[in-house]
């Protein structure tokens, strides 16, 4: 293998990789602007590659479990908002809930539907969409235009999520909301619909990322397959300082980190795996503690609202 | 004859009564929710029920389960209530459980030749420092950096397995370095059986020991009071010239430690040298003992016993049932998600606003 190749590969599989925590930090980035901190991603992604993976198996079609997926995701993200706005509940604790929720009902759910079967959708994947001639561009052209169409999905939400969240009405309420609940509220602005609509639209693409995960990267279900991305989600979110950009950039990097982590030993490396994992969460807290400029959260991320 | 009640009545009832009810409630529900899994599964969910229970207080054996069970809970759960008092939310419990489990590793096998009388005193130490060292991190960074401690300790969870797993297996492998796990702990480092033919070792009294110590600390000293100011009004606390920002380093420090013991008596009475899954999540189950416990000590004896139960006699559910132990976790999340969810009928819920502002109960501190 040559050095171009590796590189294309390596790129090619940094964009797959970076699809299901991109799609979730987006999801995740919609809450944190709302005044939402859903630390139950990775619970909520877990459910959904089992979703995915159950839909896909008995609809015969990736997309229809896809859409079962953000479907059940939607209504987890209904639920929290449930809890944590309507009931004002510790928006932490919720999500430490769903996160064990998700461990076991994904668990206990496969053993239910397939017992210790192992179910492969890969008879059902999704296509790879190809360019004629761009894909045979050197490098670039299997990564940006020989993909799946999830990947091309994921990557234009960026700017959509962007124009929504800077360049619409929708969004600057949204964003209002985020900061300064009282002053929104007595604009007349209804904040409780605000965080519902965040927290149901952003759980749905979490939901996409976790099917992504499943369906699209694995072509099967595994017990905590998650494996922490959904935590990277929400490092990839601070890191990109809560812009749609930054946090497409932040999850970019961090999958390059899981794509080189997987390429080390191939390669005869003799750097530890490990090691090479830690690197996103050890560059968050960094960024945490303001040594890379200045990360300013959304004024009134975590706080229950009181309306009245 | 007096005419009763309703409003005198509810403030007359301790507040501890009510958490009591609101707790049981909680683990009432969310038993019957997992019995309707169950039985959705297809099994008969009064047998597996039973299985459960008999599982885990059925016999000599089944009790000594519970309380090795139990021990990692008491630890997480008092480390989750001591930061909660003080205002923080740490959820890093099980990374300062896994830095615990390893340097206590280091330290019950590297040091040969020590009598157990001081080793084993040692080993915990170092156990307690690994944990107080990560738990110490997040203090400093929101003290000095104002970084926010929930995102801090999700992110040192990560860091922590990640480590764990390195050293396992590279630095601290057990030669020749086939499996992913270290040397066994040598005799003089490893807690001693307690009840004789089962697995109930002596971190059970141990943890008990600190659950003591946690109330006279939190309720008996000056620093656990103005800890429990600076969790309940911050500003009144820095106002009275509290330091805060010392409290909090202070805080998780022995929060850490506490999470950090949890992993050292893993270790060291129950699975005899580090494996890379040293927890299979005692330090996410601190946060629901410790909410169950309304982050008090009795409470978290009960709550740990409770999830020490429940994780006890999962294992043999599964035998006999066929029901995954994954269950545990779909009760866990519901018991957590009932007792947020009436914390808000307990300040006031809908239609109880006025009532709670003419009562004007002073509420136990019970801050979620």
């Amino acid at each position: 293998m040559n050095a171009i190749d590796i590189l294309g590969g390596l790129l090619t599989s940094d964009l797959r990789m970076a699809t299901p925590i991109l799609l979730s930090a987006l999801g995740l980035l919609i809450m944190n602007r709302s005044g939402l901190i859903n630390i139950g991603c990775e619970g909520i992604m877990l459910i959904s590659t089992f979703i995915a993976v159950a839909g896909t198996y008995y609809t015969h079609n990736v997309w229809l479990g896809m859409l079962c997926a953000m479907a059940v995701a939607g209504l987890l993200g209904a639920f929290f908002a449930f809890l944590t706005v309507s009931l004002r509940a510790n928006q932490i604790v919720v999500g430490v809930a769903l996160n064990t929720l998700g461990t076991g009902i994904s668990t206990v759910l496969n053993r239910m539907l397939f017992g210790m079967d192992f179910i492969s959708v890969k008879e059902y994947a999704f296509a790879k969409i190809s360019i004629p001639g761009l894909q045979d561009i050197p490098v670039i052209g299997q990564a940006l235009f020989a993909q799946m169409p999830v990947v091309y999905i994921a990557f234009l939400l960026v700017p959509v999520v962007s124009y929504f969240l800077f360049r619409t009405p929708i969004g600057l309420d949204l964003r209002s909301v985020g900061e300064n609940p009282r002053a929104a509220d007595t604009l007349g602005i209804d904040v409780y619909k605000m965080r519902y609509g965040a927290a149901i639209v952003g759980c749905m693409l979490m939901g996409m990322g976790g099917a992504f995960l499943s369906t699209g990267l694995l072509n099967s279900f595994q017990e905590s397959m998650t494996a922490n991305r959904g935590f990277i989600a929400l490092a990839a979110v601070i890191f990109g300082k809560y812009k749609p950009t930054g946090v497409m950039l932040a999850t970019m990097l961090f999958a390059l980190g899981l794509a080189v982590a997987n390429l080390l030993p191939s390669i005869g490396s003799t750097i530890p795996y490990n090691i090479v994992t830690m690197i996103p969460y050890l560059l968050t807290i960094v960024a945490l503690a303001g040594f890379v400029g200045k990360v300013t959260p959304p004024a009134a991320a975590g706080k229950p609202y009181k309306k009245g | 004859m007096q005419k009763f009640d309703r409003i005198k009545f509810r403030s007359n009832m301790s507040s501890a009564a009510r958490q009591i009810s609101v707790s049981l409630m909680a683990v009432v529900v969310a038993l019957i929710i997992s019995m309707l899994v169950i039985a959705a599964m297809g099994v008969d969910p009064m047998k597996a029920m039973s299985k459960m229970l008999s599982g885990a207080l059925g016999s000599k054996n089944a009790i000594a389960e519970t309380l090795v069970k139990m021990t990692p809970l008491l630890f997480t759960g008092m480390s989750y209530a001591l930061a909660n008092r003080c205002g923080l939310t740490n959820i890093g419990m099980e990374g300062q459980l896994y830095v615990g489990a390893l340097t206590a590793t280091i330290a019950g096998v590297y040091i040969p030749g020590l009598p157990m009388i001081v080793h084993l005193p040692l080993t915990m130490l170092a156990g307690f420092l690994g944990g107080a060292i990560w738990g110490g991190i997040v203090g400093v960074l929101k003290v000095r950096f104002g970084a926010n401690e929930i995102i801090t300790t999700v992110m040192l969870n990560t860091v922590a397995t990640n480590l764990v797993q390195y050293m396992v297996n590279g630095p601290i492998t057990e030669p020749p370095g086939d499996d992913a796990q270290s040397s066994p702990l040598l005799d003089s480092a490893s807690l001693p059986i307690i009840l004789k033919g089962t697995r109930a070792h002596l971190g059970i009294l141990i943890a008990l020991l600190f659950v003591v110590l946690f109330y006279l600390f939190l309720w008996k000293s000056k620093k656990g009071y103005e800890i429990r100011v600076s969790g309940q009004n911050p500003n009144a606390a820095i106002y009275s010239g509290i330091n805060t920002g010392r409290n909090i380093i202070l805080v998780m420090l022995i929060a850490g430690g506490l999470s950090g013991l949890a992993g050292a008596t893993e270790v060291m009475g129950v699975q005899g040298r580090l494996f890379p899954s040293v927890s299979p999540g005692y330090g996410f189950d601190g946060i629901a003992v410790s909410l169950i416990g309304a982050n008090t000590a009795p409470g978290i004896v009960a709550g740990a016993f409770l999830f020490g139960i429940l994780r006890a006699g999962g294992n043999s559910m599964q035998r006999a049932t066929g029901v995954p132990v994954a269950i545990i976790s779909v009760i866990q999340a519901v018991v957590i998600l009932m007792v947020v969810a009436t914390g808000f009928l307990r300040e006031g819920g809908f239609k109880r606003k006025k009532a709670a502002k003419r009562q004007n109960v002073q509420e136990g501190g019970v801050s979620q």
